[in-house]
């Protein structure tokens, strides 16, 4: 009786307990980090002395007045969102198809799928921007045809694709595991009830994978809306993005708190869209699929 | 010619026939079963009628149009799934709406006639829930619906009652007949279960190992089972090893020492027999002038009826007895079993098939 009673008495402790490597290795790789952050970028900030001990809000009202770092605000958005869309356009029916497949070649193509992720971004980068460029394998595709070559090196299309490229497994991973959960008979219904393919696809097959497309388009886009080597590499020197350009804060103007305050103003933005997005898309699918 | 008619259609995937050589003539309006074990083809001769699966061989000709190679969506069938197959992010209404949509039915028809098969199996009042917020039992109704309400000319059902519990499962299988006789639609249904199939069916078509083994009314298979796997998976039966014995008079079974006489309507080639009776056409008398006689080794109550299985020189004999009141014998006592001898069916032992019907 006793002996079952200790073994049975609650450890108010025990949960705080198991739960605190993960809470020390939260709160010392990003909460402390990110409030150091927050407190730096209300310092101020002399070009003769640096950092100085006093607090004020002059960087953000710097930010948000100058026309240079909202146009790069407004790229970044346009950029990051152009990338969702483009990954939700080809990554669900890619995700269809993969469900579609057979033994072996399911395998074979999810590690295609996957493959950008196992090369280091700064070679594959590089790689893109061989291809893009002005002596470029695409341009010299072009000349055989006889057009004339283009500028892609160095312009937002060159961001897109590259960003969309290394995005696309992001994309398709969620949205077939979403696909998987399918009852396959669902489909045949429509079929039988006279939709043509494309049409049970529209109506039936992706609008289940609504879930597995929200999650994949909240990964893409904060990942492509904080990209900076591909914007780095692909942007040039003019085409700045928001991670980029708190770099060179940090590195080239050396006003720490500026960068910090563009990091904040970023992180802000970003956290309020994908909480908007998900809270809109989540209400919608939540009565229906459970 | 029958309405909806499979001439020599069969299935192979690979080497492995899933249907061989299904000759099937369908009447308008009938109510057809299709039953088998798990594996023995069902399905999959369901789906070549809806067209989701591609006939290997054969022909399928609808109200005299040959539909072998025609698309799912051209041949307009209703198809009810095992698993429902309802659309889980749509409504009732919306599950129900959607074949007419593809018809092209103006919205203001569609509603009337969405309206108008929702009253028909008692869902108006759920018309806007999601199927996850639904029963069982309604699921399957909606399914029904969804199958009937773009009036197509065969309604096919797989499994549509084993996914119900036992209780739901007996009413809903009337409440299909229903639905099925004030439509006067053609209907064929998938099922694994026997009872199911005898009681709601105008003819039941038994499969084994993708072949029809029989294809009869409820009545007449129950009675007259082509074989032993039939008499067997269609009701329960008692199998008795016999030797027929030719005699100037006609014919004797000798079954173990005793000589049964048997009514002279087929001729018996010389050697091993099966004899096959019920357990409920069996009466339990005296052990004296029995056909057979042996203790009671086992003794269950279910119900209605007592199930007895009686150790005799044939071996173990199953008996249902009907709760009539006075308890049967117990176990341990001996009893005597009699049946009329048009009672029992007699088959070759090797071939398991029927040499007298
Ligand atoms: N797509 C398929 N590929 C290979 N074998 C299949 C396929 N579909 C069904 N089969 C096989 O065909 C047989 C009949 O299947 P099915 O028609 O589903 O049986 P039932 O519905 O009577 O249980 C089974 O042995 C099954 O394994
Ligand atoms: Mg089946």
């Amino acid at each position: 009786m006793t002996g079952a009673a200790t073994r049975t008495q609650p450890r108010p402790l025990a949960p705080f307990l198991l739960a605190a490597p993960a809470t020390l290795l939260f709160v010392g790789l990003i909460l402390l980090p990110l409030a150091l952050t927050a407190v730096l970028s209300f310092n101020v900030y002399d070009y003769s002395s640096g950092v100085r001990n006093q607090y004020t809000t002059a960087n953000y009202l710097t930010v948000l007045q100058d026309p240079y770092y909202l146009a790069i605000f407004w790229r970044t958005l346009r950029l990051a969102l152009l990338t969702t869309v483009i990954a939700v356009l080809l990554g669900t029916p890619e995700a269809y198809i993969l469900t579609r497949m057979g033994k072996p070649w399911r395998s074979i193509f999810l590690l295609v799928i996957i493959g950008p992720l196992l090369v280091s971004v700064v070679v594959r980068t590089f790689g893109w921007s061989m291809l893009l460029g002005r002596d470029g394998l695409v341009n010299h595709a072009l000349a055989v045809l006889g057009l004339e070559p283009v500028q892609l090196l160095y312009t937002e299309t060159a961001i897109v694709i590259a960003l969309v490229h290394i995005m696309l497994p992001f994309m398709v991973i969620p949205v077939w595991t979403a696909l998987q959960k399918l009852d396959p008979t669902v489909e045949a219904a429509a079929l039988s009830l006279g939709a043509s393919r494309f049409t049970a696809l529209r109506r039936v097959v992706f609008p289940q994978a609504t879930l597995g497309i929200l999650s994949g388009s909240l990964i893409v886009f904060g990942l492509s809306a904080s990209a900076f080597a591909i914007p780095g590499l692909l942007g040039g020197r003019r085409l700045k993005m928001a991670a980029t350009v708190v770099y060179d804060e940090y590195l080239i103007e050396l006003n720490w708190p500026l960068g910090a305050a563009i990091a904040i103003i970023v992180l802000l933005a970003n956290l309020a869209i994908m909480l908007a997005y998900n809270r809109m898309v989540e209400r919608q699918a939540k009565r229906r699929l459970g | 010619m029958g309405f909806l008619q499979l001439e020599q259609v069969s299935k192979l995937y690979g080497e492995f026939a899933a249907v061989r050589d299904f000759d099937l003539e369908i009447e308008r309006g009938e109510f057809i079963s299709l039953l088998g074990p798990s594996g023995c083809g069902k399905t999959t001769t369901l789906q070549m009628i809806a067209g989701l699966v591609t006939p290997t061989n054969g022909r399928i000709t609808l109200d005299g149009r040959d539909i072998t190679r025609e698309k799912p969506a051209r041949r307009g069938l209703g198809v009810v799934f095992q698993s429902y197959a309802l659309f889980p992010h749509m409504t009732v209404a919306q599950n129900v709406a959607f074949g007419l949509e593809m018809r092209k039915v103006a919205k203001a028809e569609r509603d009337r006639q969405v309206a108008e098969i929702l009253s028909l199996v008692k869902l108006t009042s759920l018309a806007d829930r999601y199927p996850r917020e639904m029963s069982g039992g309604q699921r399957q109704r909606v399914a029904i619906a969804r199958a009937l309400v773009i009036k197509p000319p065969v309604l096919l059902l797989d499994e549509p009652l084993s996914n119900l519990d036992a209780k739901l499962r007996e009413e809903m299988q009337f409440e299909l007949r229903r639905i099925q006789r004030v439509v006067g639609i053609t209907t064929i249904m998938v099922t694994h279960d026997q009872a199911e199939a005898l009681s709601i069916s105008d003819r039941v078509v038994v499969m084994e190992g993708g072949k029809i083994t029989q294809v009869d009314h409820p009545y007449s298979l129950y009675e007259h089972p082509k074989n032993n796997f039939i008499s067997s998976f269609v009701g329960k039966s008692n199998f008795l090893a016999a030797r027929a014995m030719n005699e100037a008079t006609g014919v004797s079974l000798r079954v173990d020492n005793t000589d049964l006489k048997i009514p002279a309507t087929g001729s018996y080639p010389g050697g091993e027999l099966c004899l096959s009776v019920r357990p409920e056409k069996i009466r339990l008398t005296d052990p004296a002038g029995a056909m057979l006689h042996g203790p009671v080794s086992s003794r269950y109550f279910l119900g209605n009826h007592w199930l007895l299985s009686v150790s005799t020189p044939a071996g173990e004999i199953s008996v249902a007895v009907a709760n009539l009141g006075a308890p049967p014998p117990s176990e341990g006592d001996i009893t005597g079993l009699t049946w009329n001898i048009e009672e029992c069916r007699v088959l070759a032992a090797e071939q398991e098939s029927a040499l007298q019907s």
